[in-house]
């Protein structure tokens, strides 16, 4: 038989969607393995995911301290050996926050968290993140946070926008976000970062199943 | 038991005890003197605010024990009943669930946003402290009339609250019920439910304490929040309450999420004999109870309490409300292992003292010993009172005829679905994440997923999901007590019913006025033989709960309010029945007969001004019949929507099935007023038009009242008495009233 593919799970404390991301991966046939942010180097992995939650608390901006994690220094090298990262949520403030995407997630313009499926748009399915994904494919999608409105310089958005890495976009804007940007990958194509979570809408007890495509594309990327 | 090693009261230097400072922490004369026979001298002062907070109304229930004595708490599926932190019940396979709900009321008053937050802190510790994981939260909210100037920052203060302490330690919070009563504009109730799942072989008690035994200090550190927190809470409100703001915690969900991770960690190797979290009165309950409950002696050192602030005495750390921390009794020898746990962590870990034989709490700094008292009395030998009670004037059943519409039936509907207490709440429940943990299969609200009358959470690695609720009507109870209390426990086994679950136990969350007044008294009473004659027909047993008394301000009392947490257990989550119409052309059928009830409903109070009469009866024998035969038919698949009928009556009931997926009805009922009846034991279902006779003919041998009412239709409106209404018009105003008011 063949070896599954390896997704390392990073935990931070305060991450709190360690596991769900975890049963959407094996879902799709990974195998996964959780990685305590003490911890200075990965195992062999063919994907790391940094899953939502509140890092730290998040008590000084979202994703920031988790940066400064003795794991973020291995990471950082698999990602230049082109492994795939995935953020959701707290992990895409995260990877914003350590400069492996580009931007920032602000406070929601309506200044409350917000917990609800919200139809979002896959903008590009040419992604190892996306193929599963019919073009410009609408579905329901969970979304479960308080900083989710992402900003960035106005090049930078024309940059994101002429280059075709923003990957999903609202089509109903729940957060203010520019050009209504909910996920964007980076130039490689290697480091993808969104705030929804495909990760619960993955069963028809979801109400919703087309978040598994997410994880289906990176199981054929890798495997 | 006497103490006999302390002659004289120790610490000369602090305050001096006597019976003006009693009366200042709310102890009568009586019990005062009660506390010189046990000490045979004059308690120091560490030891007299041990005293008053063990003998507060919060943690002694010394007003409400000789009743809630007489509440069924067994059934061969409890495995642990009231009087440990949390109750527990057996839900097959191994494994049980665990439960509780607790009020935050005052400190939510004070401080909305800390005092939810703190409140849901607490119940999640609670759970977990018997080895379980949280998988749900739930709240029970009641707010004062919309009109009063602090309502709207109430609201937005603990919504906010009770969301960021759920959503960062990654507990879906995942229903509740808002309600709204001018009682409550100087009183608003934040009862906070946590449901949790454990192997049924691994709960952890606070009994068990042996001789030898570590005590073990787990957590945040301690500061001088929250000090007196249990005796605040046993008090009415006068005056300016911000004055009152020191003695309100503060919450640090972060620290929580380690504390649970670190301590199921823990519980996971064999080194732990008893456990229980610093609630109220913190570490005087902690220490005191597992002491009490092992039979046992305790010695603690106040220089290894881990501090945030300097120079605190015995008294404060004793009496400290800080948040996050566990007192954990360790098996000798078990320290280091345990401590590389909670560094880890990133927690403090301190070894603060011992189990002894001495029968005796003995509170000990840098050598001086600041208390030594005995443990048994602190605990048995509380106060118990049983107060007068008064009940309260039965009033008239009112006559519907007398109350005609004032408008066309479906004009009224809509008037009445943007009324603060039938208006979605969907600006609420949004503010909470209801999906972390991927189980929940059912939240709020009555769209995602079909909407259901009970939250729906699946059980990890099984097709098994737990079917989880709280109700309370108010205004029946204080109208007629007895029926009320039944209501509540009936509409909570109801919800679970019409999911196809099996209602299994409930966790009550007693809210009433000053227990000093007879008539309030008279309520309680009433609620609770209410509750028991319902749990006893219904096989619902109750396995926990709270009590919340003196919420008044200014000597206006609230409405009583037994919060009801239900909760039942379905094998197939696929199973599970919702609300919403499924598809045009299937029949509509009401079990129970047609509503005729008018007194103390919905319709009455915002159609004719008029909060009177006598509230909808309950046959409970009825309620069994009829919520076994709906079970039966979820289980066997005939039936492709359910709903209950309560606030609001049918027709609301009607509309909340047809909004969800929308899917319009075609009713042939009479258009008056009876349509928002709110009767109880009625069950609202949809199935096949085919199948519709034979169902109908199965019930009626089963001498269940049962009759279509009308089928659903390929058109998006509700059609009435020759007059219809479309979805979109309802749909507005039942989902514009609470964020336009909270804009406002």
């Amino acid at each position: 038989m063949k070896k599954k593919p390896h997704a390392s799970i990073l935990v931070f404390p305060g991450t709190n969607r360690e596991h769900d991301v975890s049963l959407a991966l094996r879902t799709a046939g990974f195998e996964t393995q959780f990685i305590w942010h003490a911890e200075t180097a990965l195992p062999r992995t063919d994907l790391v995911v940094l899953p939502g939650g509140f890092s730290y608390g998040d008590y000084l901006r979202t994703g920031a301290i988790a940066t400064l994690s003795a794991v973020m220094t291995p990471v950082r090298e698999a990602a230049a050996h082109g492994v795939r990262i995935l953020g959701i949520c707290n992990g895409f403030q995260s990877l914003c926050e350590a400069g492996m995407l580009p931007g920032v997630l602000l406070r929601n313009a309506h200044m409350k968290f917000n917990c609800k499926f919200t139809p979002l748009r896959a903008e590009n399915n040419n992604t190892d993140f996306t193929r599963a994904y019919r073009a410009s494919e609408e579905f329901p999608c969970p979304i479960a946070h308080g900083d989710g409105n992402y900003t960035a310089e106005s090049d930078t958005i024309k940059m994101l926008e002429n280059s075709g890495r923003i990957v999903f976009r609202y089509a109903k804007n729940p957060n203010g976000a520019m050009n209504d940007i909910a996920g964007i990958i980076s130039a490689n194509g290697k480091i993808m970062g969104m705030m929804p979570h495909p990760e619960n809408a993955i069963s028809d007890m979801h109400g919703e199943t087309a978040g598994l495509k997410l994880f289906q594309s990176l199981y054929e990327a890798v495997a | 038991m006497t103490t006999t090693a302390m002659k004289k009261t120790p610490q000369a230097n602090e305050l001096t005890v006597s019976a003006e400072l009693a009366k200042e922490h709310k102890l009568n004369a009586e019990e005062y003197a009660r506390i010189l026979k046990i000490m045979g001298r004059t308690p120091s002062f560490t030891e007299f605010g041990i005293f008053s907070a063990m003998w507060s109304e919060h943690c002694s229930y010394k007003s409400s024990r000789v009743w809630l004595a007489k509440l069924p708490t067994k059934a061969p599926w409890v495995i642990q009943g009231p009087g440990e932190n949390a109750g527990v019940i057996d839900i097959g396979d191994g494994q049980a669930a665990v439960f509780k709900m607790e009020s935050h009321n005052h400190p939510s008053f004070i401080e909305p946003y800390q005092g939810a937050a703190t409140g849901v802190g607490g119940i999640l510790r609670d759970v977990f402290t018997m080895g379980a994981r949280p998988i749900a939260n739930m709240n029970a909210l009641r707010f004062g009339d919309p009109k009063h100037p602090k309502t709207r920052a109430l609201i937005a203060g603990v919504v906010a609250g009770i969301g960021h302490y759920g959503n960062c330690v990654g507990v879906p919070t995942v229903g509740g019920e808002t309600n709204f009563h001018p009682s409550y504009n100087g009183n608003i109730l934040v009862n906070a439910m946590t449901v949790g799942l454990a192997d049924a072989d691994k709960i952890f008690y606070s009994r068990g304490a042996c001789v030898g035994d570590q005590v073990i200090y787990v957590g945040a550190k301690t500061g001088r929040d929250g000090v007196g927190g249990a005796v605040m809470s046993s008090d009415s409100f006068s005056g300016n309450v911000q004055d009152m703001r020191p003695q309100v915690q503060v919450g640090d969900p972060f620290t929580e999420k380690l504390l649970i991770e670190a301590c199921l960690e823990l519980m996971a190797t064999d080194t732990i004999t008893a456990i229980q979290d610093m609630g109220a009165a913190g570490l005087t309950s902690s220490s005191v109870e597992m002491a009490d409950k092992g039979g046992v002696g305790i010695e603690i050192h106040m220089d290894k309490i881990p501090t945030r602030e300097v120079d605190m005495t015995p008294y404060e750390m004793m009496l400290s409300e800080s948040q996050e921390r566990m007192l954990v009794i360790l098996k000798p020898g078990a320290e280091a292992q345990a401590e590389k746990i909670f560094k880890k962590w990133n927690l403090d870990f301190s070894v603060i003292g011992a189990i002894t034989d001495s029968g005796n709490l003995v509170v000990k700094m840098n050598g001086e010993t600041y208390a030594e008292m005995p443990v048994r009395p602190l605990v048995d030998d509380a106060p118990k009172y049983n107060r007068p009670t008064e009940e309260t004037p039965q009033q008239p059943t009112l006559n519907a005829a007398d109350y005609p519409l004032k408008a066309s039936a479906l004009q009224t509907l809509k008037q009445l679905l943007g009324t603060p207490d039938l208006c979605s709440r969907r600006w609420i429940f949004e503010q909470y994440d209801s999906l972390v943990r991927s189980q929940t299969a059912n939240g709020p609200g009555i769209d995602h997923n079909g909407g259901s009358d009970a939250a729906i959470v699946k059980i990890p690695n099984s097709k098994k999901a737990l079917a989880i609720t709280t109700d309370c009507t108010p205004r029946y109870c204080f109208a007629d007590p007895m029926q009320g209390g039944r209501q509540a426990v009936a509409e909570a086994w109801r919800n679970i019913t019409a999911t196809g679950a099996l209602p299994r136990a409930i966790t009550d969350n007693m809210n009433f006025g000053n227990p000093e007044k007879p008539r309030i008294m008279g309520q309680f009473a009433g609620c609770v033989m209410g509750i028991a004659e319902a749990c006893t027909v219904l096989n619902f047993p109750v396995i926990s709960g709270n009590v919340s008394l003196y919420n008044e301000t200014n000597n206006n009392g609230i409405l009583p309010t037994p919060a009801i947490g239900g909760v039942g257990v379905m094998a197939d989550v696929s199973r599970r029945m919702t609300l919403a119409f499924k598809s045009a052309g299937e029949a509509i059928i009401l079990v129970g007969g047609l509503p005729t009830h008018i007194g103390q409903t919905i319709y009455l109070r915002e159609i004719y001004d008029r909060e009177t009469g006598a509230p909808p009866p309950v046959d409970l024998a009825a309620e069994r019949k009829n919520g076994d035969a709906i079970r039966e038919l979820i289980l066997n698949l005939k039936i492709t929507a359910c709903h209950d009928i309560s606030d609001g009556g049918l027709l609301v009931a009607i509309a909340e099935m047809a909004l969800s997926k929308n899917i319009g009805a075609e009713l042939t009922i009479t258009a008056d007023a009876t349509c928002f009846g709110e009767d109880q034991a009625r069950y609202i279902f949809t199935c096949p038009a085919t199948s519709a006779v034979d169902i109908l003919a199965e019930l009626k041998t089963a001498g269940i009242p049962a009759q279509q009412i009308g089928q659903t239709i390929g058109s998006t409106a509700i059609k009435l008495g020759g007059e219809q209404i479309a979805l979109s018009e309802l749909r507005k105003v039942y989902e514009n009233w609470l964020p336009n008011y909270m804009a406002g």
